[in-house]
């Protein structure tokens, strides 16, 4: 479906910066963690985008390119300093080439608990048409 | 290279142990994984906040503990539920039980600890005991 997809995935617990050009605030940008899977249907994305609200979600659809941003509205404690830090916040952002037999207009997008699931229904004339075979 | 144990002696294999930790090409130096989940921690002079990223997971599925000063964090992961016969082009999110120790700076009581969980992120702030706050002397004059 897409050269992201097959790159072997890195098991590291480390967020992977993205592979995108620096930013001009200054932020950072990771790549969401991904998981998908295809079924005849269609194929679903799950996406791990922790601090990411639903209204905060850009997915656009252009030349078979999916591209999903997240924003991650920083909230730092009043009066607490970092003291510890293990991982970074910023911005979520990946892109996947799909292949061209999908609907545009059927994608579903949902945020639940910081991971977005996309679902991509096939379109209908792609869907493996079965043909019955009868008997003599 | 000097090997310190190799001077002993008295285990023949310590010298083949260290020359192979110097060599481990599986665990690069200081990257001892995998932890989960990442947490960042935040201090004050009220309070300690503790910050974790916990995509996918139900608030319900996750355990807070305190006892004395080690605030534990423990849950569960589920995997998402697929319908049979699908294929997977791409797994990179892991899942199953998870659990962490994190040592507080104080010893805190458990109604001090406060735990939010706003989308996928965790929050849990620890308030600092009354008797454990530094207190103010004040000098007399003679």
């Amino acid at each position: 479906m897409s050269s992201d997809m097959t790159r072997s995935a890195d098991k590291t617990l480390d967020k992977t910066p993205a592979e995108t050009p620096e930013t001009t605030t200054g932020g950072r940008i990771y790549r969401p963690l991904t998981d998908i899977v295809e079924t005849d249907d269609g194929v679903t994305l799950m996406l791990e985008m922790p601090g990411v609200a639903a209204g905060d979600v850009n997915v656009t659809l252009e030349k078979r390119v999916l591209t999903v941003r997240g924003k991650v509205h920083t909230r730092t404690p009043e009066k607490l300093q970092l003291a510890y830090a293990e991982y970074g916040e910023g911005d979520f952002e990946r892109a996947f080439t799909l292949s061209d037999d999908f609907d545009p207009d059927r994608i579903v997008a949902e945020v639940g608990n910081g991971v977005l699931t996309l679902t991509l229904p096939r379109a209908a004339e792609a869907q493996p048409r079965k043909i019955a075979v009868k008997g003599a | 290279m000097y090997y310190p144990t190799y001077a002993r002696r008295s285990d023949p294999f310590a010298l083949m142990r260290s020359m192979l930790r110097d060599f481990d090409p599986f665990t690069p130096p200081g990257r001892a994984r995998p932890v989960f989940p990442a947490v960042n921690v935040w201090q004050g002079d009220d309070a300690v906040a503790i910050t974790a990223e916990l995509p996918g997971i139900d608030p319900v599925d996750i355990d807070i503990s305190v006892k004395d000063n080690v605030l534990t964090l423990s849950g569960e992961r589920k995997a998402p539920q697929v319908p049979e016969g699908a294929r997977w082009h791409c797994n990179e999110r892991s899942f199953g039980r998870f659990t962490r120790a994190i040592r507080l700076p104080f010893a805190a009581s458990d109604d001090k600890v406060e735990a939010r969980m706003v989308h996928g992120v965790l929050r849990i702030v620890v308030g600092r005991p009354e008797e454990d706050k530094p207190k103010k002397i004040e000098i007399k004059a003679a």
